[in-house]
C-alpha cells in the first residue's frame, strides 16, 4: 500500500469536507465571520504542510482553512472558532480569517495583505539565532507580491541567508482584479530567481507533486540556510469571499473553472489510490470517518457557550 | 434651478464623483477595484463607462506607492480622488500620508498645492474583526495638514464630497459602511458643504449630545427614547468635520444646555472624543452643570464573536445611560425597544 498517498488523501479529504460542511450551514447566519474559502487549493497546503515537521512553523492569510487544517490537524477548535465560541482557543476573538494555533507551529494569520511576510521573516531570524532548525513557511497570494513589504521581506531573507520559504499561491486573481492589471513584469519567478534565492515554480493539482517539491525546498533550505520561493499556480472555485460560485458576475468564466475541474486535487488523489489498487470500500470508510469527526466538531461548536462580556478586554496587554 | 430627490448616501457620493469628474476633466478616481463589478459598494458606479480607463482605474496591492503616486499627480496639476475599501488598508500609506502628502504645501512654500481627496470606508459588525473595523479619524487628525471630514447624511456626502474634491489641500473622507443604505433628500445640481463646521442634525435643549458619522444614528435613536421615557429634549451635534475643526455649533450648543456627551466612533484613549471634551471644558466652564463624559469603543482590538462585538460597540443605549445618569433620571427600562444592528439597518430618513 501506498502509505505517503493515502496520507496526504486523508488530509486533502479532510479540508474539502470541511468547507463543504460550513457551505452547507453557512446560510443558517451562526458562523457570523467573513470566509474567504480555499477550494480549490488543497493540494498545495496539503503537500507542503505534510512535508513540514510538527514544530516547523506556518504563517497565513485570510484564506487559510486548507492550511491551517492540513498543518495542525485540529479541527475541533477550528469550527469552535468560527462558531464564535468560548471553547475555542481565540474564544472567536479572531474568526475564519484570523486563525491561530501556536503549539501546533500555526503562528497566525493576518487579514491585510502581506503583512505576514516580514513576521515569518523575522520568526526565521529567531529560529536561525536559536539553532532549533526550524523552517518557517509564509503561504500569501499573488496579490501580495504587489506590496512593497513583501519585496523588502525577500530581499532582507536573502541577505542573512534565513530559514524561510515564501509560497506564493498564485490564483491569478486579487479579489476580481487580473494579475494582467496589476503586474508590469512577466514573471515573478525569474526576477525572484535574480535574488540569493532557490525558486520552484509548480502548476500541477497532483498532492504528491507539490509534496516532494516541498521536500525539496526545504532539503535546499536546511541545505544552504538560506530561503527558497515557490511559485503555485490553483484555481480559485468559489467567489473571492463567501461561500458562493460567481461565474455568472462576469470577470471570470466558468469554462476556465471547468478546465481546472477535471484536474481537481482531491477527486485526482482519489483516482490514483484506486488506481493503486486500494479498495473503494476501504477509502469510503476512511471518508467516512473524517466526516464524522468533522461532523461532530461542528456539532459541538454549535452547542458550545459564547464567551462572557469580561472576555473582550482579556489579552490585549 | 434643479429640485431634490431621495437617494442613498451610497447614491450621493457617486452622484457627487460624477458631477465632478464631468466638470473638471483633472478629477480621476482609483483605488484597489474601484472599477471592479461590485464598485465599491455601488459607489463609483458608471464612472469606468463615462470617463475611461484613464479617469477611473484599478491598481496593485500598493497602497503606500498609489498614496504617493497621487500626491505626484497633484503636485502636477490633477485632481486625484483615492479609494480604499477599508481604512485599515490605508495604514500602509501611512509614511506618504504623515511625512509627504500632509507637508508637502508647507515644504513648497506654498507653491505646490495637494488636492487630494482619499476615500476610506470604515466598517462594522458581522465578524470583521480587529483588521477591518478601525476608524482612524483621531489619528490622521493628529497630523497637520492633513483635512478630515466624516460625513453621516446623504446630503453631507454629496455636498461634502464635492467641496472636498474642489479643495486645494488633501482631504481623508470617512465614509462608515452602514450609512451607505441612508436615504434623505439631496439636491440635484451640485453643491458644496463646508469643510471644518460642524452641524446641529436634531435640535434641542437639555443636554448635547457630540457624535461622529455612525454614531449620530445611534444618538436620534437615543434622543427618540429620552424624550418619549424623560421629555428629555436632546440636541445632538454631527461633528461631521473633524480636521480642522471649528467648535462654534458644539460649543454654543453645550453652553446652551449646559451638558454634554461625545459620542465618537472610535477608541476613548487620545481620541477625538477627548479634543472635544477639552474645547467644551475649556470654553463652556462656567456653563456646564456636569462634566463633559465620553463614549466610544471598549478599549481592545475588535472581536470577530458577535456577543463580544456587541460589547466592543457602543449604541444608543450607552447614550441613554449616560444620560441619565448625567440628569440625575431614573433609569428607564429598555427591554421593548428595538435598537440598530447589523441586520436592522437605518435606512432613513433623517
Ligand atoms: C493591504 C491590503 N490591501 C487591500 C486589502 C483588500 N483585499 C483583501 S484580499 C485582497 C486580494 C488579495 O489577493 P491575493 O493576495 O492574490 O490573495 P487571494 O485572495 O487570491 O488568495 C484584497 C485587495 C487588504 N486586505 N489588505
Ligand atoms: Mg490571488
Amino acid at each position: 500500500m501506498d502509505k505517503l498517498n493515502l496520507e496526504l488523501y486523508k488530509k486533502l479529504y479532510l479540508v474539502r469536507r470541511a468547507e463543504e460542511e460550513i457551505i452547507k450551514c453557512y446560510f443558517d447566519d451562526e458562523m457570523k465571520t467573513p470566509m474567504h474559502m480555499s477550494m480549490g487549493e488543497e493540494a498545495i497546503a496539503v503537500g507542503i504542510c505534510h512535508a513540514l515537521k510538527d514544530d516547523d512553523q506556518v504563517f497565513g492569510t485570510y484564506r487559510s482553512h486548507a492550511i491551517y487544517l492540513a498543518k495542525t490537524g485540529d479541527v475541533e477548535d477550528f469550527f469552535a472558532e468560527i462558531y464564535g465560541k468560548d471553547t475555542a482557543l481565540l474564544k472567536g476573538k479572531g474568526g475564519s480569517m484570523h486563525l491561530c494555533s501556536p503549539d501546533n507551529g500555526f503562528m497566525g494569520s493576518s487579514a491585510i495583505v502581506a503583512s505576514a511576510i516580514p513576521v515569518a521573516v523575522g520568526a526565521a531570524f529567531a529560529n536561525k539565532m536559536a539553532g532549533n532548525g526550524r523552517i518557517v513557511t509564509v503561504f500569501f497570494g499573488d496579490g501580495a507580491i504587489d506590496e512593497g513589504v513583501f519585496w523588502e521581506s525577500l530581499n532582507a531573507a536573502c541577505l542573512w541567508k534565513l530559514p524561510v520559504i515564501f509560497v506564493c499561491e498564485d490564483n491569478e486573481l486579487a479579489v476580481h482584479t487580473p494579475k494582467s492589471l496589476r503586474h508590469g513584469y512577466r514573471s515573478i519567478s525569474s526576477i525572484v530567481a535574480d535574488f540569493n534565492c532557490r525558486v520552484f515554480k509548480e502548476e500541477s493539482t497532483d498532492v504528491e507533486t507539490i509534496y516532494r517539491l516541498a521536500e525539496k525546498a526545504i532539503g535546499a533550505v536546511r541545505g544552504s540556510g538560506g530561503p527558497c520561493f515557490l511559485d503555485l499556480r490553483y484555481y480559485r472555485y468559489l467567489e473571492h469571499v463567501g461561500v458562493s460560485e460567481d461565474f455568472k458576475s462576469g470577470y471570470r468564466s466558468r469554462e476556465e473553472f471547468e478546465k481546472w475541474r477535471k484536474k481537481d486535487p482531491v477527486e485526482q488523489q482519489r483516482k490514483k489510490l484506486i488506481k493503486k489498487r486500494i479498495k473503494e470500500e476501504e477509502l469510503d470508510k476512511i471518508e467516512d470517518g473524517i466526516a464524522e469527526r468533522l461532523i461532530n466538531s461542528m456539532k459541538a461548536a454549535q452547542s458550545a457557550p459564547f464567551p462572557g462580556a469580561g472576555e473582550i478586554e482579556k489579552e490585549v496587554l | 434651478m434643479g429640485g431634490s430627490r431621495k437617494i442613498s448616501y451610497c447614491k450621493a457620493i457617486n452622484e457627487a464623483l460624477i458631477q465632478e469628474m464631468e466638470r473638471d476633466p483633472r478629477v480621476f478616481t482609483y483605488g484597489i477595484g474601484v472599477p471592479d463589478h461590485k464598485r465599491i459598494f455601488g459607489s463609483t458606479d458608471g464612472l469606468v463607462e463615462r470617463f475611461g480607463p484613464e479617469r477611473c482605474f484599478d491598481t496593485p496591492l500598493s497602497e503606500d506607492a498609489m498614496t504617493g503616486f497621487g500626491l505626484g499627480a497633484a503636485i502636477n496639476g490633477l485632481r486625484p480622488i483615492h479609494v480604499h475599501m477599508r481604512v485599515d488598508f490605508m495604514l500602509l500609506a501611512m509614511n506618504q500620508l504623515a511625512n509627504m502628502v500632509s507637508s508637502y504645501r508647507y515644504a513648497s512654500a506654498g507653491e505646490l498645492s495637494v488636492p487630494m481627496v482619499i476615500r476610506a470606508i470604515i466598517g462594522r459588525g458581522w465578524g470583521q474583526s480587529f483588521q477591518h473595523s478601525k476608524t482612524m479619524h483621531s489619528c490622521f487628525a493628529h497630523i497637520p495638514g492633513l483635512r478630515v471630514v466624516m460625513p453621516t447624511t446623504p446630503a453631507e456626502a454629496k455636498g461634502m464630497l464635492i467641496a472636498s474634491i474642489r479643495e486645494d489641500s488633501p482631504v481623508i473622507f470617512i465614509e462608515h459602511r452602514w450609512l451607505y443604505y441612508a436615504e434623505d433628500e439631496v439636491p440635484e445640481e451640485p453643491f458644496t458643504l463646508p469643510l471644518e463646521k460642524a452641524a446641529v442634525l436634531r435640535p434641542g435643549k437639555d443636554i448635547t449630545i457630540v457624535a461622529t458619522s455612525w454614531m449620530n444614528i445611534e444618538a436620534l435613536e437615543a434622543a427618540d427614547i429620552l424624550n418619549k421615557r424623560h421629555g428629555v429634549s436632546a440636541e445632538i451635534v454631527n461633528a461631521r468635520a473633524i480636521a480642522p475643526l471649528d467648535d462654534g455649533v458644539i460649543v454654543d450648543s453645550a453652553r446652551k444646555t449646559g451638558h454634554c456627551i461625545v459620542a465618537d466612533n472610535d477608541w476613548l484613549h487620545c481620541g477625538f472624543s477627548a479634543e472635544i471634551a477639552a474645547r467644551v471644558s475649556e470654553k463652556c466652564f462656567g456653563s456646564l452643570k456636569s462634566p463633559v463624559s465620553r463614549i466610544g469603543f471598549a478599549p481592545a482590538p475588535c472581536p470577530c464573536t458577535r456577543p463580544l462585538e456587541n460589547c466592543f460597540y457602543p449604541s444608543a443605549v450607552n447614550i441613554i445611560k449616560t444620560a441619565e445618569k448625567t440628569l440625575k433620571l431614573k433609569e428607564a427600562d429598555l427591554s421593548e425597544e428595538v435598537f440598530y444592528s447589523y441586520e436592522h439597518k437605518f435606512k432613513g430618513p433623517f
